[in-house]
């Protein structure tokens, strides 16, 4: 029997941790309860990709997209849109300033294009049929029973395709190198070691729809001559391991996977490697060492895996991402793709935008965007009335973009161009509160903890620019410091043996370009205008705006805030530890920084 | 053999195909300094000292891994690759202490020499320094944390060349550091103190463990008589810490330097090496005559004994029970030696000059090496110590007279002196066994079956009639291939592959010991390996058994091979030793 309406609810890891599956399981039993069961059908899929509003359901065919949903809004769904059919108006999402919620108005959504997540939100990711019903398998069928593996590099040449891990190298290149080897074993490796900070465009990737990477990893093991591969995942990415898991069963029970696929004299089987989170294995020489059971450290290539990789064969390794836009380019066509992005960079790219934006969430957009369509358009600007400062794009290989930038179109030459890189896809928007000394600092933290160690100027330098930032937030730093990051980034760019190290000190050189003059303050005047660098900062409350409404005393966690009520309170400056409760809580702006 | 036409800074060049751009750039007499490269392992490519560019790509390359390319114009120097290696430079050197004049690589340290050459007058980054007391576990050597430059090379020797794995990567980032893994002490490691991670050290971060102060405590204690012998591999390497050439033989100088360091007997190591054969050569013949378990493996490198007892211990049956040379010198000259001078073994301090550091813990190693009744050996000195002794005493090495050794056993054949590369121990033992087998001599007493430098040499030589079945093998990693062959005939209930089997734990031998002068590599070891042989060829007598002082010691003293009181005194036996001791 036809089912009437779908309810689908957001299966990703950041709603399911906000409920969602007791969201689930409340849609399931109100449907018992209120007699609807055999009407309905509710799924669970993947990221929807709006996060900032999630938990999120939508209703088919009804398109009503409810955000913010708890658990006991089951029952109104239930007996409201699926019983009585009409929406229910306060769960409905709705534009700033709108009071009615139109499906097509969804600001977040209108100038995405979804090629990879094509399937996240949409379907059950652990239901083979419903990825076959979406087309799935179809690109495998063809390259199986139509395609030449020169015909399917053919097709990937002609999508203009990029691996999506960061540096943008041409798929259909990296393929040819590795098919046209003679070799005894070649392998199919996954590079699923996501790891900078922000980013999950890969974990939401696998967590909604696992059957597109792995049907692209097939159709890769045909096209070069492979019969493993490998998928290299962390190992805190559960729900995705589980789901990459399922799926792979079920492809194994269709005959997708292992032993003459669908009959064919080609076999191919996947296993799943878990990685233990460090951020150099996403380093593809590191990653495969990590694979064959080393310490995950980078060699020097060439020789490139294509050539000499896991166990010193032929290796194909490509991202996540990478991967999850094959089967639609063999099933549609390399043309089809290229109609999509830009002269250099075809097809669409998935960011996770976060930081200080409206609209959080998991975004897919032609390749071609400008930043400021992002940050505006689909992030709906900065919250609370601030001012936009920058953005981050390529996590910690990446660099800060400013205002300057905006209208930059998002692609891979062009962010090189303007000395940041797309990276595998985080992008962080900052305000006027964000303190750039800050920013550089804490992503040479990271990779501080991150660099293996194996490289000098990688090794040393990454904690000698972290050192110097320390210093310049202390107001401790010395115009000599400048010079000193400069040169030692610039020795790192060049001298540093792989990807990490060369590109750690970008976001300190894209800060001592864009915002010099925000880091001389720190050195001459001893003054962080962003009032983050604690050391620099003193918090005072400001007499005639204070209305002695105690917030800000009950929120200081060290107590050294003292007033009656109705009068003005006072900060203990030899107590305060500067960690700026009061400041965010009061909402006279009676409290200062200087 | 097939070659590439590249250009190095614009002029053209031809080298062999699969040549590392910093190899194609010396063959032009252009040094690219590196700090991690070394000639004996893969690049490791963890300095970045060596970047260069590719006219044409934007990416700079390391030389040491970046093998070259047919028409490729590379630059190896030029104002920007000199302020990048300066940069690099000074932030390795914001990692190292400091302390040259305390270090005992001044002089001879590889970062130090580079900081020269580049001019660095201060280091404008602050310093840092790790905080980890030095490992002086072992009796042979010391790993100082403090100065490592996380090169790799020691823990790649470690690990590639010998199979070992007691040094490892630990931790991460600015953390890192090069321990044996678990954190444990290289005592309690798989640690076998070859210390050929001390020879490629490029700095003062692991180095031999410096015991010369002993000596000159022995030498001024007026009650003991001070008698030291020399190892083979000794005689030509010396000379390299005062300015000679590799392999030039400098043994009469030797033993001069050593009276005038003040020596009561300076005695060989190569006359035990005679002794060593009569009795390994004796034992090999007896076994192979009684139907006794073979092959028979050689047992001089203590290095090869400790790897063997924690990681192969199956093999305790086959090892020779005869003592290593020096350990024979040692008992030798606390008995036999102290009867002929009218003392006592407790009155004689003995020293031996190796070119080892693993003979540092060999002199303790079990109760077997106080036969005498008092410890056998005191003292091992390596090479390197001794050029440090010679030169602190202000002797001018070059200007030193040739003298001999002392009797009655300082005189050897060229038989004991080839026991210091790889195959020699094998091929003094073929002289004589031929003799104790056949009852003649040995017509061709060069075998070069077991000659050369690959890491596992595998032969038959012809005993008159019957095939004696002989492998060779240098350099830890090569000895699991000969092994497994033991060890599968066994399994399979086979003939033994092998009669004799010769293993020595560093690459070329004793000649590129882990305590002979730094800057070994094949070119370094072929010219030692040639002084040897050349000091062979020339030897009045080149079989064990031709030495009078041999044939006089048996006479005199032991009796004959195998006797009850070689057993006694020359012999000895193993015991398995846990990989891990904690």
């Amino acid at each position: 029997m036809a089912v009437k309406n779908y309810v689908l609810v957001c299966g990703g890891s950041a709603c399911e941790s906000a409920k969602g599956n007791d969201i689930y399981k409340s849609l399931l039993h109100q449907a018992e309860v209120q007699g609807v069961s055999n009407d309905l059908q509710i799924v669970k899929t993947g990221c929807f990709g709006f996060c900032e509003k999630g938990p999120i359901v939508k209703v088919l065919p009804d398109e009503a997209f409810y955000v913010e949903v708890k658990p006991e809004d089951a029952e109104d769904i239930i007996s409201e849109n699926i019983v009585k059919g009409r929406m229910v108006d306060r769960l409905l999402y709705k534009e700033e300033g709108k009071k009615e919620y139109k499906p097509e108005n969804i600001k977040f959504y209108q100038k995405q294009k979804r090629i990879v997540l094509r399937n996240c939100g949409l379907i059950d990711p652990e239901s083979i049929d419903e990825y076959i019903a979406r087309d799935g398998y179809l690109g495998l069928e063809k390259a199986l029973f139509e395609l030449t593996p020169q015909q399917i590099l053919d097709e990937l040449k002609k999508s203009g395709l990029r691996g999506r891990g960061g540096a943008g190298f041409p798929t259909g290149l990296k393929w040819s190198f590795t098919q046209r080897i003679d070799a005894d074993q070649k392998y199919v490796v996954c590079n699923a070691d996501e790891g900078d900070p922000g980013a999950y465009m890969d974990r939401a990737t696998l967590e909604g729809d696992p059957h597109s990477v792995i049907e692209a990893m097939i159709i890769a093991g045909k096209c070069v001559g492979a019969d493993k591969g490998a998928i290299y995942i962390r190992a805190e990415y559960p729900l995705a391991i589980k789901r990459l898991e399922i799926a792979m069963d079920q492809a194994r029970e269709r005959g997708l996977l292992g032993d003459n696929i669908l009959g064919t004299d080609f076999s191919f089987d996947l296993e799943i490697r878990l990685g233990a989170g460090a951020f150099v294995c996403g380093e593809e020489t590191a990653l495969l060492a990590s694979i064959e059971g080393k310490r995950g450290m980078p060699i020097p290539k060439p020789p490139f895996p294509a050539a000499k990789g896991l166990f010193g064969k032929p290796t194909v390794i490509n991202n996540v991402e990478t991967y999850a836009n094959i089967p639609v380019i063999i099933s549609k066509g390399g043309d089809w793709f290229a109609r999509y992005g830009t002269e250099g960079s075809k097809g669409t790219k998935v960011f996770a935008l976060t930081g200080k934006i409206k609209n959080s969430g998991l975004i897919e957009v032609p390749m071609g965007t400008t930043l400021r369509e992002i940050v505006f358009d689909i992030g709906g600007g900065i919250p609370n009335g601030k001012k936009f400062k920058a953005v981050q794009t390529g996590g910690p290989s990446g660099g800060v973009l400013t205002e300057d930038f905006l209208d930059t179109p998002i692609d891979f030459d062009s962010l090189i161009s303007v000395g940041s890189m797309m990276g595998s896809g985080g992008m962080i928007v900052m305000d006027e509160d964000d303190c750039m000394v800050d920013v550089a600092k804490f992503y040479l933290d990271f990779c501080v903890e991150e660099s293996c160690g194996k490289c000098a100027p990688c090794r040393i330098g990454t904690k000698k620019l972290y050192e110097i930032l320390s210093k310049i937030s202390q107001g401790k730093g010395e115009i000599e410091d400048l010079q000193k990051m400069k040169d030692m980034g610039q020795a790192m760019k060049k001298a540093s043996l792989c990807g990490l190290g060369q590109t750690a000190p970008n976001p300190v050189l894209s800060v001592l370009n864009a915002f010099e003059e925000e880091v001389l303050e720190h050195i001459n005047d001893g003054k962080c205008r962003a009032g983050k660098c604690k050391d620099l900062v003193q918090y005072s409350i400001d007499e005639s705006k204070c209305i002695g409404c105690t917030v800000c005393a009950r929120k200081c966690p060290v107590n050294c805030i003292s007033g009656d009520r109705k009068v003005a309170h006072v900060i203990d400056q030899s107590r305060c530890v500067k960690c700026g409760a009061c400041y965010d809580s009061c909402k006279f702006g009676a409290v200062l920084v200087s | 053999m097939e070659m590439v036409n590249i250009k190095l800074n614009g002029k053209p060049l031809q080298v062999k195909a699969g040549t590392s751009i910093l190899k194609a750039a010396l063959t032009d007499e252009i040094k690219i300094p590196a700090l991690c490269a070394h000639d004996d392992l893969d690049a490791w490519a963890a300095c970045g000292l060596c970047v260069c560019k590719v006219e044409g790509s934007p990416k700079m390359v390391r030389a040491c891994a970046t093998e070259v390319v047919e028409g490729q114009n590379y630059i190896t120097h030029d104002p920007e690759l000199q302020e990048i290696r300066t940069t690099v430079l000074e932030m390795i050197l914001s990692n190292h202490p400091q302390e040259c004049l305390t270090c005992g690589r001044s002089n001879t340290c590889e970062l130090q020499s580079l900081a020269g050459d580049f001019g660095i007058r201060e280091i404008p980054y602050e310093m840092d320094i790790k905080d980890i007391e030095a490992d002086k576990s072992t009796p042979s050597i010391v790993l100082d944390p403090r100065k490592c430059v996380s090169c790799g090379r020691c823990a790649l020797v470690c690990q590639q060349l010998q199979n070992v794995w007691a040094l490892e990567f630990l931790e991460r980032g600015h953390k890192t550091r090069i321990a044996p893994a678990g954190g444990v002490l290289l005592n309690e490691s798989p640690c076998i103190k070859c210390g050929q991670c001390s020879a490629h050290c490029p700095v003062g971060a692991i180095y031999e463990k410096d015991e010369t102060r002993k000596f000159l405590a022995a030498v001024r204690d007026e009650s003991k008589h001070v008698s030291v012998q020399i190892a083979p591999a000794v005689r030509v390497a010396l000379g390299e810490a005062f300015g000679m050439e590799p392999g030039t033989l400098v043994t009469g100088k030797i033993y001069a330097a050593l009276r005038k360091l003040g020596a009561d007997s300076v005695f060989d190591t190569n006359f035990s090496a005679d002794l060593t054969i009569m009795e390994e050569g004796s034992e090999l013949v007896h076994r192979i005559k009684n139907g006794g378990i073979l092959p028979q493996i050689t047992s001089c490198c203590p290095a090869w004994t400790d790897y063997m007892e924690k990681y192969a211990n199956d093999m305790i049956p086959h090892f020779s029970t005869a003592k290593s040379p020096m350990m024979m010198q040692g008992v030798m000259t606390k008995t036999y030696y102290a009867d002929q001078i009218g003392t006592k073994a407790k009155d004689i301090y003995t020293v031996a000059i190796m070119p080892c550091t693993a003979k540092k813990y060999e002199i303790t190693r079990d109760d077997n090496m106080w036969a005498s009744g008092e410890q056998d050996m005191d003292l091992v000195l390596t090479t390197r110590e001794l050029a440090r002794m010679i030169k602190a005493a202000g002797i001018c090495f070059d200007c030193l007279e040739e003298e001999d050794a002392d009797s009655p056993i300082g005189a050897y054949s060229g038989a004991g002196t080839i026991f210091g590369v790889t195959g020699g121990v094998m091929e003094a033992a073929v002289r004589t066994a031929y003799k104790l087998v056949t009852d003649n001599e040995l017509e061709d007493l060069n075998v070069h079956a077991v000659r050369g430098m690959a890491g596992v040499r595998k032969g038959v030589v012809d005993f008159a009639g019957t095939d004696i079945k002989v492998a060779v093998a240098h350099g830890m990693a090569h000895v699991e291939e000969i092994l497994n062959e033991v060890r599968e005939a066994k399994a399979k209930g086979e003939e033994p592959p092998y009669h004799f089997i010769e293993v020595m734990a560093c690459r070329g031998g004793c000649i590129a010991g882990g305590g002979q002068p730094y800057n070994t590599n094949d070119t370094v070891r072929a010219q030692r390996v040639a002084g040897l042989y050349n000091d062979d060829e020339k030897s009045v007598t080149r079989r064990s058994h031709d030495n009078p002082e041999i044939a006089k010691i048996y006479k005199d003293f032991l009796g004959a091979p195998m006797s009850h009181k070689s057993h006694e005194l020359l012999h000895t036996k193993y015991q398995e030793r846990p990989i891990y001791s904690k």
